[in-house]
């Protein structure tokens, strides 16, 4: 394994980026900075950025927590404390590592919560988890409740529902944890700052329709939407982050280079898929290798969208701020219903050429899980693509097997391989 | 043998009951639909929905609590993983072995992640038959009752396009007195229970409120006044049971031996959440103004605690109150396997009746478990121990 991985300008945007964070996050009991806590889907960043509350992310916490092998840990601490082994270990997780010095990333306490921001969007457990987060830190706590697509589309009730919680609820909350009052210009200028960035997000995205795909947008995805998913939304290092992606992912399409991984480039690619459902955190460089090694790059997946559909046309809009948010709120991933996701997907399989489709399905995440076989089913007969199937969590490293998933993963490109030889013509055959 | 003044004695009454809730085939509503031509049935999941709606539609309301133990697994668990809870998998059973196929739709409410994809999954495999997704407020004030009012509205358009008439103010007033009085009746119910236990035993209890499901609400408001009277009139005497609370089985129910089996085990169930769906609106909607409103009013101002709810700082005040005015010895976690809203409630419900000083004890199910010999043994210690040493 090569263990010396290759660093682009961009990424080094992006660390300096998060380490400032995590520093300000750090310092800030003693800069007097306050900081809300609240979650990927549907954020509200450009909003808590006009009340200069710094956000947190309790599933970033986990994930990250994970990648550095202490989510067991944390996880075991929850489950002693009366958690079910059945439930979402995101929670335990966050919750383990709240019991455990609430360490961050940088090995610094990250700071307690002035509000929790419960942004509803897409997922029950939120609810719960913030209700548990409440109960040990003690601190106010707001929800706002996004209504779901049910139906396949948003409705002007659903987003008028939204903007008055914004306006009674959450925005006064906002104003009496920070201290600070509600500036509509300047929420309106954030949300023009994060059009800019989402636009090179698109073009980065949409990059994996060449041939070969300059960027694995599973496993590299994650990287890429961390800016544009957690505190930097509406800032100008997040444009300059995307700008720099951007010229860099030009750069390979036009060098005709394939994705960077941590084994390095991959030169060719093999097989081009579309992947459904979170990345397993534990062992995700694990994972991402079992793909390298098989030569598979990921053109098109779901999970990159659980903050935001920017790919489908969305951007934030400067000029009705606070219905752009609703707008942005009702449109993330998991707040789609299954049809909506079984189009999402088929078209993506389309869109970008894909030879199939495999699905992550963790167990934590119900909200992701319940169903997918259906979507199995429904792809396969929508496209004629195959797809497969594999089972891991999100931050639990019991659950992750290793020997089962590269079984699943080889036997599902060699059922790729052989539809591709079933397709051309036998060697002899005169027609 | 007593009998009540309708001639039907409590085992008759029983008899009917462990009929209905052992029918996942619904006879009972084929029966209904084939003596009330062109009227619809529709079908709701646990744990709420505005029943009123589909009965001011002139439909058959029918509860869809899953198959229990009575319905075999053959297709369902191929459209789920073996971490998701078990009622998806016997309800798409249902569908699939065409069970269902006697409703005219089904409402979904927005109660878990599961049961929330699950509207998504009939929409896909059953195009043919409306599926809606009743999204309940977490807003419980102003704006909740407005959006919910909406929602209600919306969905009562649709069931009176289906149905083949509009939904009228009038007929949905006189819906809603009617299960206005099936609320008063399952409070009646609920009161004798606490005063006597021993003649009200929670098998029979859930038994007789589930029939609600899958009869005319008009039967069943009968049906819960001709039980109260026989059970009264059993004359059953107490024995030295533990009193205790259920709590964590609103979605998933448990099967109703596993009922039995707490109650030979020792406890007295005097209260519990299984029936929450039914009794989920305090007191009465009332049928004045908008009766729209008055619904939507009612569930923001009036519904009780419950998993699926968002109301800052109460939880497990509720229960504690329900504890207390039960006079509960002891509560019992009995929740599903793999419910997030009962298993992620519960360590925050368990530090609530612990401030409280009421002892318990956990244990989980599904709704097809067959071995009860732990569960037994589990709940026997525990109501042997609140006899033998609770201050509670």
């Amino acid at each position: 394994m090569n263990t010396t991985a290759k660093k682009d300008r961009s990424m080094e945007i992006q660390k300096a980026m998060l380490a400032r964070h995590y520093k300000r996050l750090a310092e800030a009991d003693k800069t007097g900075d306050k900081c809300a806590y609240t979650f990927v889907p549907g954020n509200l960043t450009e909003l808590m950025h006009v009340f200069d509350l710094l956000p947190v992310l309790p599933e970033i916490n986990a994930l990250q927590s994970a990648m550095r092998k202490k989510s067991a840990a944390y996880i075991s601490t929850a489950e002693k404390g009366g958690h079910s082994e059945d439930v979402c270990t995101y929670v335990k997780c966050d919750l383990g590592m709240s019991r455990s010095g609430n360490l961050g990333p940088t090995g610094d306490p990250l700071p307690k919560p002035s509000i929790l921001l419960l942004s509803y969007t897409g997922c029950f457990t939120f609810m719960k988890w913030f209700e548990i987060l409440q109960r040990e830190y003690d601190c106010p706590i707001v929800m706002l409740h996004v209504p779901y697509q049910a139906d396949g589309r948003p409705t002007p009730e659903m987003r008028q529902y939204i903007v008055k919680q914004l306006e009674k609820k959450v925005i006064p909350a906002l104003e009496e944890a920070s201290g600070k009052p509600f500036d509509i210009d300047k929420l309106s200028d954030l949300l023009r700052l994060s059009a800019r960035a989402e636009e090179d997000f698109v073009q980065v995205l949409d990059s994996a329709k060449h041939r070969p795909s300059p960027i694995d947008a599973y496993f590299g995805g994650v990287y890429y939407i961390s800016p544009i998913f957690t505190a930097f939304r509406g800032t100008e290092s997040a444009i300059e982050y995307y700008e720099a992606l951007r010229e860099e992912v030009e750069e390979r399409v036009r060098q005709g280079q394939g994705p960077i991984t941590p084994e390095g480039e991959l030169i060719e690619e093999k097989y081009r898929v579309v992947v459904e459902g979170p990345p397993n955190w534990t062992h995700f460089r694990d994972l991402w290798k079992m793909f390298y090694d098989e030569g598979a790059v990921v053109v098109a997946s779901t999970y990159t969208k659980v903050g935001g559909l920017y790919d489908q046309g969305f951007r934030h809009d400067p000029s009705h701020p606070l219905e752009s948010l609703a707008d942005y709120c009702l449109g993330c991933y998991t707040n789609l219903n299954l049809p909506s996701r079984v189009d999402l997907i088929s078209k993506y399989v389309k869109d970008f050429d894909a030879d199939g489709f495999l699905i992550n399905s963790v167990k934590s995440c119900n909200s992701f899980s319940a169903g997918q076989l259906l979507i199995l089913k429904e792809v396969e007969k929508r496209t004629g693509r195959a797809g497969g199937f594999f089972e891991s969590d999100l931050v639990d490293p019991r659950y992750f097997s290793a020997a089962n998933i590269k079984n699943r993963l080889e036997s599902y490109f060699q059922m790729i391989e052989q539809k591709r030889s079933a397709a051309q013509p036998a060697a002899g055959d005169a027609s | 043998m007593m009998t009540t003044n309708t001639g039907r004695s409590l085992e008759d009454i029983l008899e009917f009951a462990e009929t209905l809730y052992h029918d996942a085939a619904l006879s009972s509503v084929r029966d209904w639909k084939k003596t009330h031509p062109g009227r619809i049935a529709v079908g709701s999941m646990p744990v709420w929905a505005p029943r009123e709606l589909i009965h001011a539609a002139g439909g058959l309301p029918v509860s869809v609590m899953g198959g229990g133990d009575d319905v075999e697994i053959i297709k369902g668990d191929a459209y789920f993983q073996s971490y998701i809870c078990h009622i998806p998998r016997s309800t798409i059973e249902m569908g699939l072995n065409g069970s269902l196929d006697v409703l005219d739709g089904m409402i979904f409410p927005s109660i878990c992640d599961v049961i929330r994809n699950l509207s998504g999954m009939w929409k896909l495999l059953f195009p043919e038959k409306p599926a809606w997704y009743l999204d309940m407020p977490q807003s419980f004030d102003e704006i909740g009752r407005s959006f919910f009012r909406g929602e209600l509205l919306r969905i009562g358009k649709e069931m009176g396009e289906l149905a083949g008439h509009e939904i009228t103010a009038e007929a949905l007033k006189e819906s809603i007195a009617v299960f206005d009085r099936n609320r008063a009746l399952l409070e009646r119910l609920q009161e004798h229970r606490l005063n006597r236990p021993w003649m009200f035993p929670i098998s029979e209890v859930w038994s007789v409120i589930k029939a609600g499901g899958f009869i005319p609400i008009e039967e069943h408001n009968d049906l819960i006044e001709e039980y109260i009277a026989a059970a009264e009139a059993s004359g059953r005497p107490p024995i030295d049971n533990a009193r205790v609370i259920l709590v964590g089985s609103f979605c998933e129910r448990p099967p109703l031996n596993l009922l039995r089996t707490l109650e030979r085990s020792g406890c007295y169930v005097v209260d519990d959440d299984l029936s929450l769906g039914f009794r989920l609106i305090r007191g009465s909607v009332g049928a004045e103004g908008d009766p729209y409103q008055a619904l939507a009013d009612a569930f923001v101002e009036r519904s009780r605690e419950a998993a699926f709810l968002y109301r800052e700082g109460e939880k497990g005040k509720e229960l504690v109150a329900r504890a207390r005015a039960a006079h509960a010895e002891g509560v019992l976690f009995c929740a599903p396997s793999f419910c997030d809203p009962a298993l992620l409630d519960q360590p925050m419900l368990v530090e609530a009746v612990e401030k409280a000083g009421l002892p318990w004890t956990a244990f989980k199910y599904a709704e097809n478990t067959g071995q009860f010999q732990v569960i037994r043994e589990q709940a026997g210690t525990f109501a042997d121990s609140i006899k033998l040493w609770s201050v509670a």
